[in-house]
């Protein structure tokens, strides 16, 4: 397939471009979408999505280098499995398997190697998923605090569910799966560079249960899906109302935001709303379906929560918007910058 | 447990819906509807909670809250950001910055990006995490790029205060404190501002309390009230300097008074006349040379004053023609009212100061109400 024009016009990559934010936004779409053009690729999702044999396949890969490499509630070998599983999970896919590269630091202790690994073996164990191959690669000490971990997984898509931005209309609902923010705050107190001590854990974890019940019980109701990451839920949902043209207006007070995140977003000067989850789902449902999704939501094992957060209206378009419940407004953009680099 | 020793949650109480809707119907009723009112909050800490909280929808429309310039990172001179970025390229330099400071453009790029080309670039939340830089690597030499008002100034000073006395001769500070009393003198002094009230700083004021302010109300006959900065506070500020325009009065109030106390906070202020003494004039962005509105380190903490061990190139450095941000920290213009705003000056890219800082106007303004499609298409 032709290639098309590189728009892409920064000197040099600076960690915002994998903030997964605006940044990052520019540089896939200006470069990466440009040079290696496709139509699946394009369409930007978070898992590519083929046909075979009337079956759909969904394929997805994800990088992990967050510092440090254990925080409360997870690790880096946990992350790597729940992230690429959420991928796939998203998308409407069981998934089917995944693999696995290493890149390693020279000097890197074995028993930290090991401890992932087993970490891996759990999440794989808990998602329901198989590591099935793998890479090994050693860079020189220093080069790679200690380890990077890449994934890349394939699931089988359920036929009950499609979804998409172009499917989404005025008068859906968005539906979150629970409280915010707490992934990337545990990461970011963990490195113990603030002097912030607060009782927060990661939240990383497989969605694939909360997704079979969304699509058990309201399957052809969803939407679209998406696990909120870097960015945070504001960057997510912006690339919605970009992809589906439509405005997408927020509740604040009904978004769940634990008291010690907000206390430390607070302090640090950050909004709830970028920072990074490892495992929350927010997706867009059909008004009639809404109530029995959120219900199905609450009945699955772990969700704490979850809240029908806001819905999708004709205008601002391409727009969100936050109303407080005292009629103040303000627009919730995407992240800019990156105020948390290294999170996942 | 009784009510009153229920525990204070910091913030809920100050967004409390009922309470807010008073204010603002309180705000409705005192002002007169034949009046046009031009409000300046000073402190870029207001101007973000203002659009944070889409305080503009509770006003009515003949309140208008003018940007005022207390933004640090937006009144710093580009020049001085090129200074800063000459010390950081000496070898040996670990140079330490608050995160606001890193994407402040000199005029061959910011902090961050010097980073990315491989100069040691750290972020910090505060001086003494970049003092403990300095005792952990003995053989590098740590700076500090110190910014800010009278707010960061005292911890600024402490540090300085805890080298000396720990003998820590790897650390210095490249100072850029500025003091904000002379900037708004010479927004009074101004011709072309017509201002009714001021807002006052929340948290310059915990530091030097509210006397330094008598000046605004006894030679201008303006009103200032001492503000915080959850919606509420802002609301009833607004609703206190409504009261002495109506009452005629022009005073010094204090509706911060849960933290700010009215004489300031004296071991702050003695800290800070220890190290540092009055420049006789700094340059601000926007406003040009005020005279005695900065502060430098005194010769007796020399050996922690970067600007005495470096060679810094000291040249002025003027903003790039287009961009008006002088007319915007002024508040003469609003910040979509730039020809640069939006189109070639994002937060992303950003060409002024203001579209730095999360407290900058432009910014402010870019985040919560205008939405520029053209950034990222």
């Amino acid at each position: 397939m032709k290639t098309l024009e590189v728009r892409f016009q920064d000197a040099q990559i600076e960690l915002s471009h994998g903030a997964g934010g605006k940044a990052t936004r520019r540089l896939v779409e200006g470069l990466f979408v440009p040079l290696l053009a496709n139509p699946i690729l394009q369409s930007l999702q978070d898992a590519a999505t083929i046909e075979l044999n009337g079956a759909h396949l969904a394929l997805t890969t994800d990088a992990f280098v967050v510092k440090p490499l254990r925080f409360p509630g997870g690790s880096i070998g946990e992350l790597a499995v729940n992230g690429t599983v959420n991928d796939l999970a998203v998308s409407g896919a069981r998934p089917l398997g995944l693999v696995s590269a290493f890149v390693l630091e020279a000097g890197l202790a074995t028993e930290v190697l090991e401890a992932e690994v087993r970490a891996m073996a759990e999440a794989a164990r808990r998602a329901g998923v198989a590591i099935l191959g793998g890479d090994t690669k050693v860079v020189e000490h220093g080069r790679a605090d200690g380890m990077y971990i890449a994934t890349t997984g394939i699931g089988l898509v359920d036929m009950r569910v499609r979804l998409g931005p172009e499917r989404v209309r005025p008068g859906d609902r968005i539906l979150l799966s629970g409280p915010i923010g707490d992934h990337g705050i545990a990461v970011l107190l963990a490195r113990g560079e603030l002097d912030l001590e607060a009782d927060v854990s990661s939240d990383t974890r497989p969605l694939t249960p909360l997704v079979e019940a969304l699509i058990e019980t309201a399957a052809p109701a969803i939407r679209w899906m998406r696990d909120p990451t870097r960015g945070g839920l504001a960057t997510a949902l912006n690339e919605l109302a970009r992809e589906c043209g439509l405005g997408i207006v927020l509740q604040e007070e009904a978004i769940p935001v634990r008291d010690v995140v907000r206390g430390a977003c607070e302090i640090l000067g950050l909004d709830p709303l970028h920072i990074a989850n490892e495992g929350q789902l927010v997706a867009v449902i059909a008004p009639e379906a809404a109530d029995a999704a959120l219900e199905a939501l609450r009945r699955v094992p772990g969700v704490e929560r979850p809240a029908l957060i806001g819905e999708v209206q004709p205008e601002p378009a391409r727009t969100v918007v936050a109303v407080t419940s005292y009629g103040g407004s303000r627009v919730v953009d995407m992240l800019v910058g990156d105020p948390l680099p290294r999170i996942c | 447990m009784p009510a009153w020793r229920e525990p204070m949650k910091y913030v809920d109480e100050f967004r409390d819906p009922k309470l807010i809707q008073t204010a603002a119907q309180e705000i409705r009723r005192l002002a007169d509807p034949d009046r046009h009112y031009r409000i300046m909050e000073v402190c870029g800490g207001h101007t973000h909670a203002i659009y944070r909280h889409g305080l503009k929808n509770l006003l009515p429309p003949n309140i208008e809250l003018v940007h005022g310039p207390g933004c640090p990172v937006c009144v710093l001179p580009m020049g001085r950001v090129d200074d800063g970025l000459a010390i950081a390229q000496i070898p040996d330099v670990i140079f330490t910055a608050f995160g606001d400071m890193m994407r402040v453009p000199g005029r061959r790029g910011t902090p961050l990006e010097l980073k990315a080309q491989g100069a040691d670039v750290r972020m910090v939340y505060s001086p003494l995490d970049a003092l403990r830089i300095a005792q952990q690597n003995p053989d590098r030499k740590v700076v500090f790029f110190a910014i800010g008002f009278e707010t960061t100034a005292p911890s600024t000073a402490l540090t300085l205060i805890r080298a000396k006395a720990l003998g820590v001769r790897n650390f210095s500070v490249f100072c850029n404190h500025v003091t904000i009393l002379p900037a708004i003198r010479a927004i009074l002094d101004s011709p072309d501002m017509r201002l009714d009230a001021f807002i006052g700083p929340g948290h310059v004021s915990t530091v030097i309390g509210c006397r330094p302010y008598e000046f605004i109300a006894r030679e201008y006959g303006k009103p200032i009230v001492i503000s915080g900065f959850e919606p509420l506070d802002l609301l009833q500020s607004i609703v206190m300097i409504l009261r002495q325009l109506r009452e005629g009065r022009a005073e010094v109030e204090n509706q911060y008074a849960r933290v700010v106390p009215w004489d300031g906070n004296r071991p702050a202020l003695r800290a800070m006349a220890e190290v540092f003494e009055l420049r006789p004039y700094f340059e601000w962005r926007g406003l040009g040379f005020i005279s005695q509105s900065a502060l430098k380190i005194r010769p007796s903490y020399a050996d922690w004053d970067a600007e005495v061990l470096y060679e810094v190139p000291g040249v002025r450095v003027t903003d790039p023609k287009a961009a008006q941000c002088g007319e915007v920290l002024k508040g003469v213009l609003k910040p979509p009212q730039c020809k640069l705003f939006g189109r070639e000056c994002t937060p992303e890219h950003p060409i002024g100061a203001l579209m730095v800082s999360s407290e900058g106007a432009c910014a402010a303004y870019y985040h919560y109400v205008h939405r520029a499609q053209a950034a990222v298409e």
